[in-house]
This record gives structure tokens, C-alpha cells and sequence, in this order.
């Protein structure tokens, strides 16, 4: 197998996140976004320590993992309170700012 | 040591001495005393005069002692040797290749006129601590007398015709300070802005006279004496030596006697003199009759050489000195008789006698014009004194003779003594000092062939003697009028005399006295004295009657007309000269001095003559002289005590007497000539163009150039400061405002905007990178 | 399959689909991680990520009142920019990583990297990390806590 196979996948994943993030108005999918991204940074590291034949890049992977986790709890809080607030999650919505 | 040899010989070094190598202090004692004057004279206890008397004293001394090595030193050298000058001098500044040097030149002149200005400055002083009491400028009085006498003498010791100038312009300025010394009265100033003018008119012929004689003289001195063309010295071997071009000397001769005609009064500029008399009388003696006055007498005498040979004085025919001479001596005699102002009376005398000694100079008696300055001095300032004397103790400080005076030989007997003493010497009576000076110039004269000037000289004695009879009979005799009477007449007496404004004094005054004419104190009548006992005696130091050996003055004083040839000397000059003598096997040496061009070596000083003694020709003079007087005294009587009435208004019945008496009393209306013709057509349209001047031109530049000025920042502000700098700061307001306003909607809060931005930037990022790294 | 899921989690218009979606890609992932010789990995992935996390997402989804439904579009207006930065970071990507691996291939007996390995690297070189990593869990925890309650 193609070292780029892995790496094309966890790109094309990124790019895709990447879009979800700039696009989505619902707060929890970008969330969402953010883990597909996270995701393929995931890929991307395994391969590499496949490729480079350390165990580095699964140490970094589960840290990952750990990351994510915490952050999505977190994150999910904070829209739960947003929600409690202000009545929306809709980003478009969530600004106080005039410009 | 025997000399008639016709050979080159050495002979013996001309004894000099302390005082006379350091003579150069003389002015500078005066110098000093005057700047200490200024800077603290008003808190001594005598308030500066005691500096100015002392230092007056200390340069006596010195020129008594620097008189005294000098007769040792003539003395010292044999009969006919060139008695060469003490000449000291210093580089005092450098300029466009002209240095300009201060020195002394000690010669017999010098020393004689040394001394004459240190001992009258030295007992004026002395009067005046008397005389001004109380004056309210008494310290700048006693600074400007120590810096004219300072000045003086520093210009009689002058090396070099620069220093000379100084000297001469220092006593102008003193002059004009002391003549004005009541500036408050306001024909004080004017008599003293009058005296000034007038000498700087003829201060003009001294500088251009100095400047020419320079520039002719300067390539011969300097190639042949290693002197500058300034040096008094060097100009006189000069004008010897048969280099200098008839036209150029004589000019210069012209230009420098303009200054003497201005400095000495005589014709036609003599107009400042009398007003002089406006001066306190200590002034009018020290500087009016006895020492300022004589500089241009001085000029003459020490650059005589110039005059000799520019004006031909030895061809008797008449030059303008003795021509100017003569007038001055006549027409201001005459004036002297119209004068009811005692001491414009002396002023008058003073410029006739002034004429006297340059008559004498112009007709080549040098000794008998130079030995008039010393006697003169003596018994003219003895005169002044006593004037003072008599208007200080007797008539309540007005000089009126006709209003104030009379009789007063009974109150004040000193006086009385030493004014008759110095008359008779005045007028040149045997045994009197006058007589063996003034009549030796009239005797000379004649004996140089100027006969015509000799009858001059003849009138004028007459005239003399005459109005000073006049004046003494109105002074002295008669009954006491006025003031003199003891009638305290303020009114009258301040508006015609020198205002003291100090009337502490003045009651002072009359309390002690009350009111009544008397003697003056102590310090006013010894000097007095001291000035009648020299003009008695002073005229023995040149006694040419009795013989070769009494002509003392002739021996120290005149110049001998001796050819020097100067080699290399060690120790200066006047250590030791080798002299060549033409070959003569005869006892006088006959030396070409003066007549032709020295063959070797330079003269200094013409060959002159002297006329011989005759006791007849004397005798002419003293009979002219008595007729005078006694024709004065006869008409005095009459016309003022007895009120004779043929001679009673004469002058206001005869018509021709009426008019003679009006020109004398307008002064021949000279100085209406002066001041209305002269001065009115060339000052007033000068002044009016000025103004004009001022007024359009100048001002118009100014005025133009603010209107300018004003419209440029007119212009500045509209489009400079308005447009652009304005601009600038608003337009930078309002881009920052605009580019704020476009950047705004970046800042909408917007999460999803901000991830946008976020990413969009990371892929231009990651493009860029990888493009640039593959 | 994992892209198009991917795909369909960023295009759907119902919340519950796009995170059904994440569920395939997320397993999709664990399925790679296996072909990665990373079976470790693999299973804290199901474990943690499809277990915890997509129950966290589910649950959020709950609380906001989110439409059980398809709901009207839920992408904004940046949709236009999305698609042409992510073609972007594509291009990009993919040129670096043809210009950098090529050809290259992986070793094909490549041996399973176990566990043991892994946790000496954890408690060896990485300890640091752990141990942040650890405070930052404790931290999300209090934090969840925190926001989370009512006041």
C-alpha cells in the first residue's frame, strides 16, 4: 500500500472538516467538523509512525483522542449555556458586535 | 675736545639720564590719575582732586627732571654738535602694512613745553581746589583738567605724528568737556559745541596734512633712517633734504597750519576762543591762554623743517603764516577794546599774542616765537587767575568791568600786584619776561626781511598795551561799582557769568564777608604769586641783551642745524654720533641745513638767523609801548571817572566812530557769517535731504516691505496652511476613518467568519509554501 | 466510504444525520488504524471517540433543541468561500505530498506495534505530556461541571 493512499485520505478528510467549519451554522456541527479534522490529523500521524517505525505517532494519536474528548465536552458546555442564554446556537445569530 | 679738525671724528656719548629715558611716564601719570577720577574720585575725601593734583605734581617733577639731564646733555655736547633727541619708541599696532607706534621725542622744545603745561596744570589745579569749591561736578572737573593735561603732554612728547593726533584730538574733547563744564546755561554748550566745531574744521587740514606727509615721506624715511613716514624725526630730515617736491610740502604745510589757524585761534577761525571764556576761569587759564592753545604753535615749531622749507620762510617775501599772523594780532587787539567782559579782554590778548608767536615762526625766529610760549604762558595764566581771583573774592562771580568792578586795588592787593606784574610783562616792558620774548620776535622779524610785519608787530604792541590800560583802570581803579561796592546784585550777576549752582557756598560766602570785596584765600593768591614772580624773572633764561652767555634758551632749546650722519650705534640713538662737518677751517661751522641739500648724512633743523641786539631797536619798542599806555590811562580818566563830556557817547555821535565801534562790537560780524551764511546754506539743505531721505526712502523700504510681508503670509495662510497642511491632518482623519470603516466587518463576532478567515488565510499560506518549496 | 460519509456530514440538513455520519467516519477511521498496524489506537477510538463522544454530541444535539428532522438549511453564507479554500488546502496538500512521498511504499511486514511499546513511550519520553494531558481532562471535567449547572 501507498504511503500517499493514508495521506490523501486524511487530506481529503481535512479539507472536508475544514469546509464544514466555515459553513455550518449549527454550532454542534462545527463541532462535528472539528472532529472529522482531528480524525485525519489521527491518520496522518499512525502512517507516519508506521512509515518511520515508532510507536511515537500512537503515543501522539491517543493524545489526540484524550484531546478530543475533553474539548467536545467542554465545547458542548459552553453551547449548552449559549443555549440556555440566548435561545439559538445559530451562529449566525450569536453576535453582539456591530460590524 | 677739539672738533674744527674736518675730519669724521667720534665723539663723546650725549649724557642722558633717568628722567630722560623714562620721560614716556609724564603722560601716563595723568592717564591713570584720570581713569582712577572716574573710577573712584567721588569717594576720596578731597573727591578725586587730590589724585588730580598729585598726579599734576609727580609729571612736574619728572619734567623738571627730564628738563634738568636735558641741559646737562646740551651741555654735554659741544658747540655746534646736533643735540640729537631721546627718541623712544614702541610698535603699537599693525594695519594693512602701516604700523602705528607710541614713543617719546625728548628734545629741547619738548622739555620746555613739558614743563610749562605740568607747572601751570599743577597750580591751576591747586586754584581750582579753591576756586570750585562745592560745584556740583566737581570730580569729572579735576578727571577732564588731569586727562587735558595728560593729553597735552603726551602730545608734546609724541614720536610719531599718530600719537601727535591723539594728543591734539584728547585735548579738543577735554576742552569741549570743560568749556561746557555749566551745561545747564545754555550758551555754555553752545560755547563749548562752538569751540569744538570750529577746531574740528581745522582738524581736517591736520589729518589730510599727516596723511600726505606720510605718503610722500615714507619711501625716503624709511630707506635712509629706518623710520616711518609718522615719525616727527624722520619728517623733518625729510623735508630737509631737498627730496620732497615743492608742491607736496607746501600743501602738506598749508594743511597742517589750517589746524594750527583752528587750534590757536587765529584768523579766521579765532571765533571759538572768546566764547571759550564761558568755561570755568581755571579752564580759560590752563587751557584758553597758556597750553591749548599753543599746540598749533607747537605744530609748527616741531615740525618746522615742513613749514621752512614748504612755505620758503627764509625768502622773506610773506607766506601765509606770517600774512594770518599778522591779521590776528591786529584785528583782535582791536576787539580787546570793545570787551566790557574782563576776561574775553584776555581772550582777545590771547589770540593776539597767539598771532604774535606764529608771525615769529613764520618769519623764521623760532627761539623768540618758542621762548613766547614760556613766558606767555606764565603771566597770561597769571592774568586768568587773577580775573578769577577778583570774580570770586569781589565781584560776586560776575567778570563785568563796567557794572562790577573798580577800585578794587585797595581790597585786594595781591591781586593787584601780580595782574600788574603780568600786564607789564603782557606788554613787553624792560625788565619784564614779555619784553625779552615778545620784542625779540618783533626784532626778528624785522631782521629777516619782513618789514612790513615788524610794523605790524610794532601796532599790535602799541594796541596792547593800551586795552589792557583799559582794563586795569576799570578793574582796578576808579570808584568801586556794582558788586564791587558790596551791592548783592544776584540777578544781574548770574545772568552774565559762570553759574555756580551751588548757593550754600555762595551765602557761605557772603556771610563771612558780608558782601564786601576782599583778598582771596590762601590757594588762590599763591599761585598767583608764584605765576608774577616767573613772569618777572623767566624772561632772564633767554636774556639776549646782555650778551651770548645769558641766552640760556637758546642753547637747551633750539635745534642746532648740524648735519648727522648716523652709523650703526650701539645702545640706541643719542648714545654717540659721528658727525661730518664740512671741511671748514672756521669756528662757526657752515652747514647747508635748510638753504641746500646736505651733501652727506641728514639735517634735522634749519639754519636760522638770529638777529644782534640793539639797544636802540629796544628802545623804539619800549617808547611805542609807554605811548600806549599812557595814552590808555589819559583817555581811561577822562572817559570813566571824569565823564569827560567831549569823549562821553563819542562813538554814538561820530558816525564813523559809531560804525567802527558796531563792527568792533559784532565781532566784524564773523560769526553771523559763520553761523547764518556758512552754516544755515550748507547744514540746513544737508539736513532737510536727509530727512527726506529718511522720511521716503527708508521708511518707504520699510514700510513696502511690511505691506509684503503681510500679503505673502496672507497668501501662506490660505494655501498653504489652509490647503494642504489642514488637508493633510483632515484627510488623514478621514482615511484612517475610512479604512476603519472597511476593516470593520471583520469584526462582526461571527465565529464562523472568523474560522473562515482563519482557514482561508492557512491555504493561501499552505499554497504559497508549497509552491515555493517544490 | 469514509470521504462520502465525511461529505454528507457537512452537507446534511439534519443534525441527527450528520452526526449518524460522523459514526461511519469515525469507524471508517478505526478501520484504517487497524490497516495502520495501530490495533491500540484503533480500539481507544471506538471505545472513546464513537462511544463518549458521539453520545456528548447526541446529547447536546438533545439539549438545544435541535429539529428531529430535516430543518432548513444549516450552512450559512460562507458556503462560497468553504468550497473554494478547501479545494485550496487541497491542491496544496496534495502537492506537497506527491512531491514529497511519490512512490514510496510501506513496509509491507510491518509488525503490530503493541501495547507495551506504546506505554513506555507514555511513561518514558511523553510523561509530560501525560501529565498535562491529564490535568486538561480534569480541567474539562470541573469545566462541564461548572457550566452545566443551573443558577
Amino acid at each position: 500500500m501507498f504511503v500517499n493512499q493514508f495521506l490523501f485520505l486524511a487530506a481529503v478528510l481535512f479539507c472536508i472538516g475544514v469546509y464544514g467549519v466555515i459553513a455550518r451554522k449549527n454550532a454542534v456541527l462545527m463541532l462535528m467538523s472539528i472532529e472529522l479534522i482531528l480524525n485525519s490529523v489521527n491518520i496522518n500521524l499512525l502512517t507516519f509512525a508506521l512509515r518511520n517505525g515508532s510507536p511515537d505517532g500512537h503515543t501522539f494519536a491517543l493524545y489526540i483522542i484524550a484531546v478530543a474528548a475533553a474539548e467536545v465536552g467542554v465545547g458542548l458546555g459552553l453551547v449548552l449555556l449559549v443555549y440556555r442564554n440566548k435561545k439559538t446556537i445559530s451562529l449566525d445569530d450569536l453576535s453582539e458586535m456591530r460590524g | 675736545m677739539n672738533i674744527f679738525s674736518g675730519e669724521t671724528e667720534v665723539l663723546a656719548p650725549l649724557a642722558t639720564g633717568w628722567f630722560l629715558e623714562n620721560a614716556w611716564l609724564i603722560p601716563v601719570i595723568p592717564a591713570i590719575a584720570f581713569a582712577l577720577i572716574i573710577l573712584i574720585g567721588k569717594r576720596l575725601p578731597m573727591k578725586g582732586s587730590e589724585l588730580g593734583v598729585l598726579s599734576m605734581f609727580g609729571s612736574l617733577v619728572l619734567s623738571a627732571g627730564a628738563g634738568y639731564q636735558w641741559i646737562q646733555r646740551t651741555n654735554s655736547a659741544t658747540e655746534e654738535q646736533f643735540v640729537a633727541p631721546v627718541i623712544k619708541s614702541w610698535n603699537w599696532w599693525q594695519s594693512g602694512g602701516f604700523e602705528f607706534g607710541i614713543g617719546q621725542h625728548i628734545d629741547g622744545l619738548s622739555v620746555l613745553v613739558l614743563f610749562v603745561v605740568a607747572f601751570i596744570s599743577t597750580l591751576v589745579q591747586v586754584y581750582s581746589l579753591e576756586y570750585l569749591r562745592g560745584d556740583r561736578r566737581y570730580t569729572h572737573f579735576f578727571a577732564a583738567l588731569t586727562l587735558f593735561s595728560g593729553g597735552m603732554l603726551a602730545m608734546v612728547l609724541a614720536d610719531n605724528t599718530i600719537l601727535f593726533l591723539l594728543g591734539w584730538e584728547i585735548m579738543g574733547l577735554c576742552s569741549f568737556m570743560l568749556i561746557g563744564h555749566w551745561w545747564e546755561e545754555d550758551a555754555n554748550s553752545r560755547a563749548a559745541l562752538k569751540a569744538f566745531f570750529t577746531v574740528r574744521t581745522g582738524d581736517m587740514g591736520l589729518l589730510v596734512g599727516i596723511s600726505m606727509l606720510y605718503f610722500a615721506a615714507n619711501d625716503w624715511t624709511q630707506e635712509n633712517l629706518g623710520l616711518s613716514g609718522f615719525s616727527i624725526r624722520g619728517i623733518s630730515a625729510w623735508a630737509l633734504s631737498g627730496e620732497p617736491n615743492s608742491t607736496v610740502i607746501m600743501i602738506a604745510a598749508i594743511a597742517l597750519f589750517i589746524a594750527c589757524i583752528g587750534k590757536s585761534g587765529q584768523f579766521p577761525l579765532h571765533t571759538w576762543l572768546p566764547d571759550a571764556m564761558a568755561g570755568p576761569t581755571p579752564v580759560s587759564s590752563l587751557l584758553h591762554s597758556s597750553t591749548m592753545v599753543v599746540a598749533g604753535v607747537f605744530l609748527v615749531a616741531r615740525l618746522y623743517p615742513v613749514f621752512y622749507v614748504g612755505l620758503d620762510i627764509p625768502g622773506g617775501g610773506g607766506n601765509l603764516i606770517v600774512i594770518i599772523g599778522g591779521i590776528t594780532i591786529v584785528i583782535s587787539a582791536a576787539l580787546a577794546f570793545v570787551q566790557n567782559d574782563i576776561k574775553r579782554v584776555l581772550a582777545y590778548s590771547t589770540v593776539s599774542q597767539l598771532g604774535y608767536m606764529m608771525l615769529g615762526l613764520g618769519a623764521g625766529a623760532w627761539l623768540p616765537a618758542v621762548f613766547h610760549i614760556f613766558t606767555h604762558a606764565f603771566f597770561k595764566a597769571c592774568l586768568f587767575l587773577g580775573a578769577g581771583s577778583i570774580s570770586h573774592s569781589a565781584s560776586h562771580h560776575s567778570f563785568d568791568m563796567k557794572k562790577d568792578m573798580g577800585g578794587l586795588r585797595k581790597v585786594m592787593p595781591i591781586t593787584f600786584v601780580t595782574w600788574i606784574v603780568s600786564t607789564l610783562a603782557l606788554c613787553g616792558v624792560f625788565p619784564f619776561s614779555g619784553f625779552f620774548s615778545k620784542d625779540e620776535i618783533i626784532d626778528n622779524v624785522g631782521y629777516n626781511g619782513y618789514n612790513t610785519f615788524m610794523i605790524i608787530g610794532l601796532v599790535g604792541a602799541f594796541m596792547t598795551a593800551a586795552y589792557m590800560t583799559r582794563a586795569t583802570y576799570l578793574t582796578f581803579f576808579g570808584e568801586p561799582r556794582g558788586a564791587s561796592a558790596g551791592h548783592a546784585d544776584h540777578g544781574d550777576a548770574h545772568a552774565s557769568h559762570d553759574a555756580h549752582d551751588n548757593h550754600d557756598s555762595h551765602d557761605a560766602h557772603d556771610t563771612n564777608s558780608a558782601s564786601t570785596p576782599h583778598e582771596s584765600g590762601l590757594l588762590i593768591t599763591v599761585p598767583l604769586m608764584i605765576l608774577a614772580v616767573l613772569a618777572l624773572s623767566s624772561g632772564f633764561l633767554n636774556a639776549t641783551p646782555f650778551g651770548e652767555s645769558w641766552e640760556r634758551m637758546k642753547l637747551w632749546v633750539e635745534p642746532r642745524p648740524a648735519e648727522v650722519i648716523e652709523e650703526t650705534h650701539s645702545g640706541g640713538p643719542g648714545e654717540s654720533l659721528i658727525i661730518s662737518l664740512p671741511s671748514s677751517e672756521e669756528g662757526a661751522a657752515k652747514t647747508v641745513c635748510g638753504s641746500a641739500q646736505p651733501e652727506s648724512g641728514v639735517c634735522y633743523a634749519p639754519k636760522l638767523k638770529h638777529a644782534p641786539f640793539k639797544w636802540s631797536k629796544a628802545m623804539i619798542s619800549m617808547v611805542i609801548v609807554f605811548l600806549g599806555i599812557a595814552i590808555s590811562w589819559i583817555l581811561s580818566v577822562l572817559l570813566f571817572t571824569k565823564r569827560d563830556p567831549r569823549l562821553v557817547g563819542l562813538t554814538q555821535r561820530v558816525k564813523v566812530l559809531g560804525f567802527g565801534h558796531k563792527l568792533l562790537v559784532n565781532k566784524y560780524y564773523l560769526d553771523d557769517f559763520y553761523e547764518k551764511v556758512i552754516v544755515r546754506t550748507v547744514a540746513y539743505p544737508i539736513s532737510r535731504a536727509a530727512y527726506w531721505f529718511n522720511q521716503n526712502i527708508l521708511d518707504g523700504i520699510l514700510h513696502g516691505f511690511a505691506n509684503n510681508t503681510r500679503k505673502i503670509s496672507g497668501w501662506v495662510y490660505k494655501n498653504v496652511d489652509q490647503r494642504v497642511v489642514d488637508g493633510t491632518v483632515n484627510n488623514s482623519a478621514t482615511f484612517t476613518k475610512s479604512v476603519g470603516t472597511a476593516a470593520q466587518p471583520s469584526q462582526s463576532g461571527k465565529v464562523s467568519q472568523y474560522g473562515a478567515l482563519l482557514f482561508s488565510a492557512a491555504a493561501v499560506a499552505a499554497l504559497v509554501l508549497v509552491i515555493i518549496n517544490t | 466510504m469514509m470521504i462520502g460519509a465525511a461529505l454528507r456530514v457537512v452537507t446534511t440538513n439534519n443534525v441527527v444525520h450528520a452526526a449518524l455520519w460522523l459514526v461511519v467516519v469515525l469507524s471508517g477511521a478505526a478501520g484504517q488504524y487497524i490497516l495502520l498496524a495501530a490495533e491500540f489506537v484503533a480500539i481507544t477510538q471506538v471505545l472513546v471517540y464513537i462511544g463518549a463522544v458521539m453520545v456528548l454530541f447526541l446529547f447536546g444535539t438533545m439539549l438545544t433543541r435541535a429539529r428531529i428532522g430535516a430543518e432548513s438549511d444549516l450552512n450559512n453564507s460562507y458556503k462560497k468561500l468553504g468550497i473554494p479554500v478547501g479545494l485550496i488546502m487541497l491542491v496544496a496538500m496534495g502537492l506537497a505530498l506527491t512531491d514529497s512521498f511519490g512512490d514510496e511504499k510501506l513496509p509491507e511486514s510491518a509488525t503490530v506495534v503493541s501495547t507495551q511499546e506504546i506505554s513506555d513511550q507514555i511513561f518514558g519520553p511523553y510523561l509530560l505530556p501525560f501529565w498535562a494531558l491529564s490535568f486538561v481532562l480534569l480541567a474539562a471535567v470541573v469545566g462541564a461541571i461548572v457550566l452545566a449547572r443551573k443558577d
